[in-house]
């Protein structure tokens, strides 16, 4: 049986993972390579790095740095924030990434979703998307906008129909990163991840608010999410993997078992 | 010293650097007389089965894969190197593959909207006959698959392991002579898909 996956997250600026809370107060939590390396060894089924920038100003992705993880780890791993081109796509997945996930970006130019996918495969092309829940359900009928910059900037756009397109330009996974719920520990966002999966044939991956066991076993039971993103769970050596998966092993499940 | 053959399906990145922390030399070509010399191949892939039967004629490397097989080079398919390996593939409307391995490639069907495709994500594999590749390895260990469409092997006897998913129980391992085939990506399962890239590393074809 194809088992949930559990992806640990690693914010990364200046070669150092970072965490905040609603996309700020970003702390330092160490070195990245050495974090992929026990994350791997201690069971995580995938990585996600974001924001691999060489500086916080922006200036390109730390190719480097992905070459390093994929000599270190070898399991699947993604990159995303900070890409802008289809070169930036085609050096990410060549210095070793399995995916690169799109965001601003794409909402910016959705046609690089059709490209990426044309040149390297949907499986390696995810769309990443920072839904906010909104009141204004005439203009965004799944109750969520698209916002990017880290809620920043609105974009008009609803969740839903977002992640349908995205679908149709040749994703091969979307990730739902509650803005609301991200780096609270509350809880993932369930109505709209569920109402996601519900309405595309690829994977889904909630991303943002998983503080305990309990939500991710919600997170698959309930949003039927095919995979789950945590970060503070683990960062702060309140869980270590092996524990979590003990746990939704225990509840019936389906992960990988065996590292 | 293992050659990967390339031939512009997709990335290796990942395949050589799996081999190279295993303490592998890797040799990535596309030339025919590379591939004729080879001490052990690796024959990978991810994409479409139309473009890369394509690119496998257009290399004109179809024939030099053939002697070698025959010869009894250590041969290793991965994903879409192993699907070429059948006679047919569903894919991009029907594509005629090479044809070494009996049986074809089907697209996964399922009415369970939460079943999705491509299957993206680590599955089981059970072990229908013992291999060498299979050394030190659990019956029912996890690898990482990325693919929508899967092998049907048609004769019993080269299944070496089998998958789940969908409506589908599918070959996801198959063996025969010197050909061992996976349509999961060892070199993206962790340390037991490593074992099983140093277990083909070993391995004398036989």
């Amino acid at each position: 049986m194809l088992t949930k996956r559990i992806i640990p997250c690693l914010d990364v600026r200046n070669r150092k993972v970072t965490k905040g809370v609603k996309f700020q107060n970003n702390i330092d939590l160490g070195d990245p390579i050495e974090m992929a390396v026990a994350y791997s060894d201690g069971g995580c089924d995938e990585l996600v790095f974001y924001d691999i920038t060489a500086s916080a100003q922006g200036r390109g992705i730390d190719i480097d740095m992905v070459r390093d993880v994929a000599k270190a780890v070898h399991i699947p791993f993604a990159v995303g924030g900070g890409i802008k081109t289809i070169e930036d796509i085609r050096q990410v997945l060549l210095a070793g990434a399995e995916k690169v996930s799109v965001n601003s970006l794409a909402v910016r130019n959705p046609d690089i979703i059709a490209q990426g996918a044309k040149l390297f495969g949907s499986q390696c092309i995810v769309l990443g998307m920072d839904p906010v829940k909104v009141e204004n359900k005439e203009k965004f009928p799944s109750g969520y906008e698209i916002t990017t910059q880290g809620f920043r900037t609105r974009t008009g756009m609803d969740a839903l129909e977002w992640a349908k397109r995205a679908e149709g330009l040749g994703a091969g996974e979307i990730v739902v990163n509650s803005v609301d719920a991200d780096g609270t520990q509350q809880g993932f966002e369930i109505t709209l991840t569920r109402m996601i999966a519900e309405n595309v044939g690829i994977p889904v991956v909630a991303s943002g608010g998983g503080g305990t066991c309990k939500h991710l076993i919600d997170v698959f039971n309930d949003a039927k999410a095919d995979a789950a993103i945590i970060a503070s769970m683990i960062h702060t050596g309140r869980f270590t993997i092996r524990q979590i998966k003990d746990e939704l092993i225990a509840a019936g499940i389906p992960i990988r078992k065996k590292w | 010293m293992i050659t990967i053959i390339d031939y512009k399906a997709g990335n290796l990145t990942s395949v050589k650097l799996a081999f190279e922390s295993i303490g592998q030399k890797v040799k990535i070509t596309d030339r025919p007389a590379d591939i004729l010399q080879a001490e052990k191949i690796v024959f990978p892939g991810v994409g479409a089965a139309c473009s890369a039967m394509d690119n496998l004629k257009s290399l004109n490397i179809l024939d030099a894969i053939k002697k070698v097989i025959a010869d009894g080079v250590p041969f290793f398919g991965i994903c879409i190197g192993m699907q070429l390996l059948f006679e047919s593939s569903q894919e991009d409307g029907g594509t005629a593959c090479t044809g070494i391995l009996p049986g074809s490639v089907k697209k996964f069907k399922t009415a369970d909207q939460f079943c999705k495709i491509p299957q993206m994500g680590w599955n089981t594999v059970k072990i229908a006959k013992q291999h060498p590749i299979f050394a030190g390895i659990d019956d029912n260990s996890e690898f990482y698959f990325v693919h929508s469409y899967y092998p049907d092997c048609s004769n019993k006897n080269y299944i070496i392991g089998q998958t789940e998913y969908a409506d589908a129980v599918f070959s996801s391992a198959v063996a025969k002579e010197n050909i061992v085939a996976v349509q999961f990506h060892p070199e993206r399962s962790g340390r037991i898909g490593l074992k099983m890239l140093e277990n083909f590393s070993n391995w004398n074809g036989k």
